[in-house]
């Protein structure tokens, strides 16, 4: 039976799974547009088309599943390539779809052109200018299968308009087979042996957990790793959630912002296991002191990661979750008490610490209290800046998917649209967004899909007037000369709030945090912002300056 | 050090702009491609001349394969192979040095392939040595205008680049 191009999107979207799509229309896209209007798929329409493209991968991120959004041709497109970038950046399984100008006028400057396939192109796994209807099914089928096997990612596929509106016979593959793309699950038995082997012998191993543990769903192989070989686990940004906050082998986050005992201990370590991690610049801070005496085994289903960065002694290619599982076969109870002693006498000699005060609103204190009320329990997304990194240090996240952050991109105006995503996809959960007053600015017009779709997101704006993290750096790095990081003219958040049918509280003082949120913790009919406006010079500390040793750490003690 | 890599690529618009892109995005060089239909219609493949370390030809080739449409790579640099690249030069040629030019032509094995009141076409085929020897000598008589395709390789005997075998894709 032959149907429509824009009938086959909609059949393709359901054979995968997909019950929402966040997605902004325009004449392009007109034809999937009719198709949708009685299809059996949600559609979440933001107001602008960066807050949905970060709407599905909050999604994503929260659920696990791909991210399905939807743009029209040029500047909707357009509009899509931050939030595509940070998608790559991250790994997340993304599907975009983007409407072209019809085929016959494709470079011709055409109204509302706009070559989004080679705009995309460093940006995406692999993305497709759709030139035939009736190819329409065998692409589908490959956007989504290679947005989501191997390293995930997000995938672009742009369709003419009059390839939507065309009819074609309608057969959705049964699988895929790529000759030239064959991800590697499987570690190579050879090399787990040498890891395991390189364990026993080690006397002072670190764990470094990243995101692909959270992407392989390995959270429980990664405690049994660090339980049976009695080591100590630090995680990347991106990693956290993967290793119970509160475990005593937990040393937080390393890297710029990380705690001194997590950089200390990767500095002293004789082994580090990295997994499902990729030693950026803000974790490793100058590349040739990281880990001077360790040897590296690292995990990671992408080949390209290994060796990219640091030199590997063991490297493994494979699903970080099946090669841990190859691993805990042949892994022996380790005994390395002392180094966890040492470890310890660091925790408590350099402990996590900000100066709480009675009169004046620390930020850090307002996010040890959301984690209190919520029992750490919530999904926490975050923007780009301090509250972030406070987020990091301060949340004690219990579970994989329960943080939502920028991490690779640092894309401000991500926090609020991935709480929505969120919020979507796990529609039971508690979800917090931690924003900056910065960061909110950039895409506060989302309030607005919020309120539309009834989702009780409590987002905590950490008001501290100041563009903050760039202030911070102003501060300690350009003699406080602070170049356009002053906040003059925002809003008042509370009315703001208002404005679009939310709930707004303002908080000035510390006696007034706990109740605000729990007054925001009864409403579940509408998002509730709360306006928290904090002391504005608060610094993020520990930091190690920028292409330094990781443990020569201002605010947290030097070795 | 300089590396010759043959990359077999899906025959597929778009497939030499991912390739190029990803080497200047990357920060690699490229000293020449070129690019071609092989025995299998739906596949093209480039020869690629990259110059870099062991550890930046690593990269390359991890990332090469990380692009949808690499089907294979293969490092021909240690390998024992036939290499060529074919270069037409124009060179001035007023009828006095007419002589001098046809017996330097022959010696080179090259080829005379165009013919004009002071100038002539040459065809020469080659590898990289004797290209540069022949090109430093026509120099002397004055060069117009020249153009290269760019080097091929393929291996000697009888190894040959297999489509499933080592060397095949993974991750
Ligand atoms: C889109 C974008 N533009 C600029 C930056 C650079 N930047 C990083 S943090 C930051 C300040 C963020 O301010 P705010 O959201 O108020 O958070 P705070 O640091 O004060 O907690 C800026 C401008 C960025 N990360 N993203």
């Amino acid at each position: 039976m032959k149907i429509k191009g824009a009938m086959m999107v909609v059949e393709a979207l359901k054979r995968e799974n997909v019950d929402v799509v966040f997605g902004y229309p325009g004449g392009a896209v007109l034809p999937l547009y009719d198709a949708l209007y009685d299809a059996d798929i949600t559609h979440i329409m933001p107001r602008h088309e960066q807050g949905g493209i970060h709407a599905a991968d909050g999604y994503s991120r929260a659920t696990g599943k791909a991210g399905v959004c939807i743009a029209t041709s040029g500047p909707g497109a357009t509009n899509l390539v931050t939030g595509i970038a940070n998608a790559y950046m991250d790994s997340v399984p993304i599907v975009a779809l983007t409407g072209q100008v019809p085929a016959n006028l494709i470079g011709t400057d055409a109204f509302q052109e706009a070559d989004i396939t080679g705009i995309t192109l460093p940006i995406t796994k692999h993305n497709y200018l759709v030139k035939e209807t009736r190819d329409i099914p065998q692409i589908l089928k490959e956007a989504f299968y290679v947005a989501t096997t191997g390293r995930p990612g997000p995938v672009l596929v742009d369709i003419p308009r009059d390839v939507l509106a065309q009819e074609a016979d309608f057969k959705y593959p049964e699988k895929v087979d790529l000759r030239s793309y064959k991800p590697t699950y499987t570690g190579h038995g050879g090399q787990i042996n040498r890891a395991v082997r390189v364990i026993k012998e080690a006397k002072r191993p670190v764990i470094c957990a990243g995101g692909g543990v959270v992407s392989s769903g390995a959270q429980e192989e990664l405690i049994k790793l660090a339980e049976i070989g009695q080591i100590p686990v630090t995680n990347t940004l991106m990693g956290l959630g993967s290793f119970p906050g509160g475990h005593p082998l937990f040393l937080g986050m390393l890297g710029m912002h990380g705690t001194v005992y997590a950089n200390y201990a990767v500095t002293e370590a004789d082994l580090i296991i990295a997994i499902g991690m990729r030693f950026d610049d803000r974790v490793t801070g100058r590349v040739d002191s990281f880990a001077p005496h360790a040897k590296i085994i690292h995990i990671d289903i992408d080949p390209a990661e290994i060796g990219k960065n640091v030199e590997v002694d063991v490297p493994i290619v494979g699903d970080v979750r099946r090669v841990l599982e190859q691993m805990l076969k042949k892994l022996k109870k380790g005994e390395t008490e002392e180094w966890v002693e040492q470890i310890g006498r660091w925790k408590k000699e350099y402990p996590l610490t900000y100066s709480f005060s009675q009169e004046e609103l620390k930020p850090q204190h307002i996010i040890q209290e959301i984690c209190k009320i919520t029992d750490g329990e919530a999904i926490i997304t975050t923007d780009v800046g301090q509250h972030q990194m406070w987020t990091a240090q301060y949340f004690k996240f219990k579970r994989s998917r329960s943080l939502i952050s920028s991490g690779g991109l640092g894309t401000m105006g991500y926090g609020f649209p991935a709480a929505i995503g969120a919020q979507v996809g796990c529609p039971q959960e508690k979800v917090f967004c931690i924003a900056g007053d910065g960061s909110i600015q950039m895409n506060s017009q989302e309030i607005a899909t919020a309120v539309c779709n009834k989702l009780p997101i409590k987002v905590a704006i950490i008001n501290n007037q100041f563009l903050g993290m760039v202030r911070q750096w102003q501060e300690l790095f350009f003699q406080r000369r602070y170049s356009s990081t002053c906040l003059e003219g925002s809003p008042d958040f509370v009315k703001l709030a208002e404005a679009y049918g939310a709930a707004g509280i303002r908080v000035t003082k510390p006696q007034e945090v706990v109740p605000a949120l729990e007054k925001a913790m009864e409403i579940n009919d509408r998002p509730v912002f709360i306006d928290f406006q904090v002391v504005p010079e608060e610094n993020v500390f520990p930091m190690v300056p920028p292409a330094s040793p990781i443990n020569k750490i201002l605010g947290g003690g030097t070795k | 050090m300089r590396h010759v890599l043959s990359v077999i690529v899906e025959n597929r618009p778009g497939v030499l702009t991912r390739v190029a892109g990803l080497f200047s995005r990357r920060g690699f060089n490229i000293d020449s491609i070129a690019v071609g239909e092989i025995e299998d219609k739906d596949l093209s493949r480039m020869t690629i001349l990259v110059e870099g370390d062991e550890k930046v030809i690593e990269q390359v080739i991890k990332q090469l394969n990380k692009l949808i449409d690499v089907v294979k790579i293969s490092n021909l640099t240690n390998e024992s192979t036939v290499n060529r690249e074919l270069v037409l030069i124009k060179v001035k040629a007023e009828p006095s040095m007419r002589a001098e030019l046809q017996q330097l032509v022959e010696t080179f094995r090259a080829k005379i392939v165009d013919v004009s009141l002071d100038s002539i076409i040459v065809e020469v085929t080659g590898d990289e040595e004797k290209i540069k020897a022949f090109e430093l000598l026509l120099k002397h008589f004055g060069i117009q205008e020249l153009v290269r395709t760019g080097k091929i390789a393929m291996m000697r005997g009888v190894k040959f680049i297999k489509m499933n075998g080592e060397g095949g894709k993974s991750g």
